[in-house]
């Protein structure tokens, strides 16, 4: 899970599930609590269905 | 003429092998070992030969370097070398850390040389001149001359070449030059894509980093029974940062344990990574290691278990080899515990 999704390619990571933001990855302090979580369960979530997928090349999943 | 210093190990000090690696550091006025050799060419003098023992250098390095540092405050010397190191890695890091507080304290250039396998290189290369040196000590001389090439032209105040006309490591360093040929880049990229189109070899004037590759991972089968582990590089630790990890260029990770945590609490938790605002974080660290989220879908049974410790460390200015290093050092206690994926979170 990244922000920087041309650096994640570049080492090598193949399961990219991207974040919102470099110092706050899962939620996003100017929103509410409730949308910060919301946001963060599903990218969490996106992320463990991403290891449960069969990937031919390097994936960014999409959120 | 200018004056030099030499820092060779116990062994090319003639003091001992092996067995003598625990030497403190010494100084010797004159040339001892390979400092004859670098005398031959070298249009400095080198008045000073400094040894050091590998070992006592690699386990007190603080000290070592703090002694060698006050031998060398009352000499006068216009530029220090180190080395040859060859592919002895405890030398050449040895090279490598007295070069850098050499040169930071004292503001002389330094130069030493290592072979490409060398730990040194890695750690050291982009703030100093290391040769691309021969793999073992029978390649002396030529690793000598190509140090002795740079530092004359250091002492002489004369422009150093690029990394690949002088044979050093490549320090990721640009700068602006008058081609000798005078011909601009439209020039340049037409003869280049000519070639190409020809079949014929060129060379590139902006190399791409190679692509590290990894083999993609087999995907997990029954994700309702995957053992899952997280992963950060985002430098969330513990309030009072037990293990030290630095806060850039990091060589340290730490696991903290989440059995008992429903969530990672503000307070409790902060970021340490200097390489961004750590406001939001600090606030509330979920927002990087989202140990609340993979709690609820652990419990709604989206997948089996969580690890109960999570990794971090601090992504920023850590080298690709360190970081290579500490997945290592991670990994046998995500095996042990049969973990079958990971969820690494970067910032």
């Amino acid at each position: 899970m990244c922000n920087l999704i041309p650096v994640a390619k570049t080492v090598g990571a193949n399961r990219i599930v991207p974040t919102i933001s470099i110092p706050y990855p899962l939620g996003d302090p100017g929103t509410s609590r409730e949308d910060q979580w919301k946001l963060r369960y599903h990218r969490t979530k996106v992320a463990l269905e991403s290891l449960a997928t069969d990937i031919k090349e390097q994936t960014v999943f999409r959120v | 003429m200018k004056k030099a210093i030499l820092y060779v190990n116990q062994f090319f000090g003639q003091i001992g092998g092996e067995e003598q690696a625990g030497t403190a550091p010494q100084i010797h006025e004159g040339q001892i070992g390979p400092a004859m050799q670098f005398a031959k060419g070298l249009d400095a003098e080198i008045t000073h030969t400094i040894i050091c023992g590998d070992n006592y250098m690699g386990s007190n390095t603080e000290e070592a370097v703090a002694e060698i540092l006050g031998m060398l405050e009352d000499k006068e010397f216009g530029i220090f070398l180190a080395g040859p190191a060859f592919q002895a890695g405890r030398y050449g890091v040895a090279c490598g850390t007295i070069c850098k507080a050499v040169q930071e304290k004292f503001g002389v250039p330094v130069v030493t040389s290592m072979n490409v396998e060398n730990p040194g290189v890695e750690m050291f290369k982009k703030e100093m001149y290391i040769l691309e040196g021969g793999n073992i000590a029978a390649k002396m001389r030529k690793d000598v001359s190509a140090m002795v090439s740079v530092a004359n032209k250091l002492i002489n105040g004369e422009p150093v070449g690029s990394a690949a006309e002088e044979g050093y490591f490549p320090r990721g360093i640009r700068r602006q030059v008058w081609r000798a040929d005078g011909k601009p880049a439209s020039e340049r990229m037409a003869e280049m894509l000519v070639k190409k189109l020809s079949g014929e070899a060129f060379e590139t004037e902006l190399p791409i980093p190679k692509m590290d590759r990894v083999p993609i991972a087999p995907a997990v089968k029954d994700l309702t029974r995957a053992r899952i582990a997280l992963v950060t590089t985002g430098g969330i630790v513990p309030a009072e940062n037990p293990d030290r990890i630095q806060s850039a260029s990091a060589t340290r990770w730490g696991r903290y344990d989440i059995t008992d945590s429903a969530q990672l609490c503000s307070g409790e938790y902060k970021t340490i990574h200097a390489g961004f605002d750590p406001t939001a974080a600090d606030a509330d660290p979920n927002v990087i290691t989202p140990v609340d989220a993979l709690k609820v879908l652990e419990k709604e049974g989206v997948y089996g278990s969580l690890h109960p410790y999570f990794y971090s460390t601090v992504g920023t200015g850590t080298t690709q080899a360190e970081a290579q290093r500490m997945a290592g050092e991670m990994i046998p206690y995500l095996e042990e515990d049969h973990v079958d994926a990971v969820i690494m979170v970067s910032t």
